[in-house]
């Protein structure tokens, strides 16, 4: 039950988030028991394979899912509660309060409207000011965002626009209206390198400035280390390890994040052979008793698919969803 | 790695004679439009691309999306034909009175495509997808699919598991393991490898660089890897090409060219990569905007529109692939096309 909301409530709060999916004798479990909490200005991201549920977490969260979806758990928007909202209420917060940003830009913005009357359509809609007003924050918007000849782009449609400017312009829509959480769904994957870091850098900034939380979803491991204050590592619809960035990087603690991360490739690696994860994802519809990972961990005992795995929290805040965390440190396993 | 060791009864040059040496090739595309469907304008995908690749190396192609990687690719097995350019496998032009007929050579050089789903007919199992150009190069039923059993228990399928069952019905990971199976079927010496392994996820994308360097090893293969990922190409290519716009701006064995990297632009695109360290994170963009249209790319230097070092010169003259002008050429490996010796300098002092 919701207790005593503290002073300054997080940006976000989400407290077991399960997703379901089920349509008639299919019964998939996207996502199984997600919590965490963000300040504003904090960034985390979520880090996992495809299938792992790290973007049906994020739909689930804009309240963007199909109608078979069945969403449970509960999410807190600065202090506010959100699956339980008419519909109508929320709609009011997509966009305002929270707003998303995709991976395919192409397919979030409308290819019939330039990029201003998308962006002051979103602020006429959710402040109610004038149009003329909404237009002249779009042009401030853009700027923002770094577009070129800003003021020539607020007329151009997006298909004008190079991907690295669409994804901006998709930016600029989103923080039209002053967000406080941002959630990025692979916004940088489709992109060029050189583009992708431009992006990247564009993200910090702009969080430095306006100071929103930022979910960030991803797979690669080389922008969550360039973005993120902290990593969540989410496996078969669960976090199973959360840390800072620092501590993920360095010192990674369950077998799937070290699994993860020898098999990220770099030149260092040059003529050895890689380090792999054995197998291939579970299927959501049947998951594995016990720990999903189990069956692909080198180190999995009897005890991995027997019962909830516990979850260990460090002092520091770090959490590790694995048997070998809790009794003996993780040293005396052999290699 | 590189090594080439065992004798190939095909081999005919002899191990100091390049297994596809390419010169001068050229791809323009034409972009139709207006009232007459007339030509409006050009897209120069490939332009003026030589190189070459020795036997039972590993070439990486690296670059951004539009710089002709996959273009030139697809001409080299003549998926699409080039305007201009010579093509030589192990010492015979291709397609040449004298050489060898493309079809010849399509027989010694595979290619593995990006996408595992596309590049495989959904309405074939695995096995007769393995088997198909065999029998199609004359190879009996049986005796292919047999072969192709045997193909896929290579790649690490079981065939008794696998064979009989539907693109479909297998993940990413497994798919591209039979594309790779079936690019072997014809035992090529040749395959190239085009962004073979970036759609897959970082667990499996390992496994199958693992599995590419085993069956290099065990079936004396030659790769041309092509890929946008700085990482893998660094990780698997004994050398490296790096191209902008349709062309080539340098290239060199690996460790010169990530180690002391002279062109301003292979210069922007590994300070673009993220750095794995949340303590030295990039802080500054090693570039701005996109790469420009390849419809009417800059004259001259095609990178001299982003580039900070560029002079006069760079607009009128296009610059020569040679030896960087400090003389540090690698024995005559190392090849970068730039006109300014303070940017070469520049780029080489900050690597």
């Amino acid at each position: 039950m919701p207790d005593a909301i503290p002073l300054q409530p997080p940006a976000l709060r989400i407290e077991n988030l399960t997703v379901r999916f089920r349509r008639r004798n299919l019964d998939v479990a996207a996502v199984n028991g997600v919590s965490f909490s963000l300040a504003r200005g904090e960034t985390l991201t979520i880090l996992g394979e495809s299938g792992s549920g790290k973007s049906v977490s994020l739909k689930a969260l804009m309240g963007l899912l199909p109608n078979y979806a069945r969403t449970e758990g509960q999410v807190w928007l600065d202090g506010r509660s959100v699956l339980d909202m008419p519909p109508a209420e929320l709609a009011k917060l997509r966009g305002g309060a929270i707003s998303m940003i995709f991976q395919e830009p192409m397919a979030a913005l409308d290819p019939v409207y330039t990029i201003g009357a998308q962006i002051a359509e979103t602020i006429v809609q959710h402040e109610g000011i004038g149009r003329g007003a909404a237009m002249k924050r779009a042009l401030d918007l853009l700027d923002h965002v770094k577009i070129p000849s800003a003021a020539r782009r607020l007329k151009n449609y997006p298909h004008e626009l190079s991907g690295g400017m669409r994804q901006r312009a998709m930016i600029a829509l989103a923080l039209a209206c002053s967000p406080s959480v941002l959630l990025a769904d692979e916004p940088t994957t489709a992109l060029d390198v050189t583009v992708q870091i431009q992006i990247l850098l564009l993200l910090r900034q702009l969080q430095e400035e306006l100071g929103m939380a930022i979910v960030f979803v991803t797979h690669d491991v080389g922008a969550a280390a360039e973005i993120s204050d902290r990593i969540a590592v989410m496996y078969a619809g669960r976090f199973v390890e959360t840390a800072t960035a620092r501590e993920i990087m360095r010192t990674p603690k369950h077998p799937y994040t070290q699994g993860l991360l020898s098999s990220t490739v770099h030149g260092g690696l040059r003529g050895r052979v890689l380090e792999t994860i054995q197998g291939s994802p579970p299927n959501l519809a049947q998951l594995p008793p016990g720990c999903a990972f189990a069956p692909r961990c080198r180190y999995a005992a009897d005890i991995c698919t027997t019962g909830e795995v516990p979850v260990t929290i460090a002092p520091t805040g770090a959490m590790v969803r694995c048997v070998r965390a809790v009794p003996v440190p993780a040293q005396e396993v052999p290699a | 790695m590189s090594a080439f060791t065992t004798s190939d009864p095909r081999d005919r040059g002899g191990p100091a004679q390049p297994l596809l040496t390419v010169e001068g090739l050229r791809k323009h595309f034409p972009v139709r439009g207006g009232l007459l469907n007339r030509q409006v304008a050009t897209v120069q995908a490939v332009d003026d691309v030589s190189f070459s690749v020795r036997k039972g190396e590993t070439l990486g192609i690296v670059g951004e999306s539009g710089c002709g990687k996959s273009t030139t690719a697809r001409l080299l097995m003549r998926l699409i034909e080039p305007d201009a350019g010579d093509v030589v496998f192990d010492g015979d032009p291709v397609g040449d009175r004298h050489g060898i007929t493309v079809n010849a050579m399509r027989r010694q050089m595979q290619m593995v495509f990006q996408d595992s789903y596309s590049s495989l007919n959904p309405r074939m199992t695995m096995a007769e997808s393995i088997a198909y150009a065999p029998r199609m190069h004359g190879v009996s039923a049986r005796e292919s699919l047999s072969r192709a059993e045997d193909l896929l228990a290579q790649v690490g399928l079981n065939p008794r598991q696998y064979a009989r069952r539907y693109p479909h019905e297998l993940s990413g990971g497994q798919r591209q393991r039979v594309n790779i199976a079936r690019a072997l079927a014809l035992e090529p010496r040749l395959v190239i490898l085009d962004e073979a392994v970036s759609a897959l996820d970082k667990s499996i994308e390992a496994q199958v660089l693992n599995l590419l360097s085993e069956l290099k090893a065990r079936f004396n293969l030659t790769y041309l890897f092509i890929s946008h990922d700085l990482n893998v190409v660094e990780y698997v290519s004994d050398r490296v090409l790096v191209m902008y716009l349709g062309r080539v701006v340098e290239t060199g064995p690996v460790e010169s060219i990530y180690a002391r990297p002279r062109h301003p632009y292979t210069r922007a695109l590994f300070a673009s990569k993220p750095t794995l360290d949340p303590d030295r994170r990039t802080t500054e963009m090693p570039l701005t905007g996109d790469p420009p249209n390849p419809i009417n790319p800059p004259s001259g230097c095609r990178f001299r529109t982003r580039c900070s070092f560029a002079q006069a010169v760079c607009a009128e003259l296009v610059p020569p692939l040679a030896a960087p002008l400090d003389g540090q050429d690698d024995g005559g490996a190392h090849l970068v096309a730039c006109h300014v010796p303070a940017a070469q300098e520049a780029m080489a002092l900050h690597a």
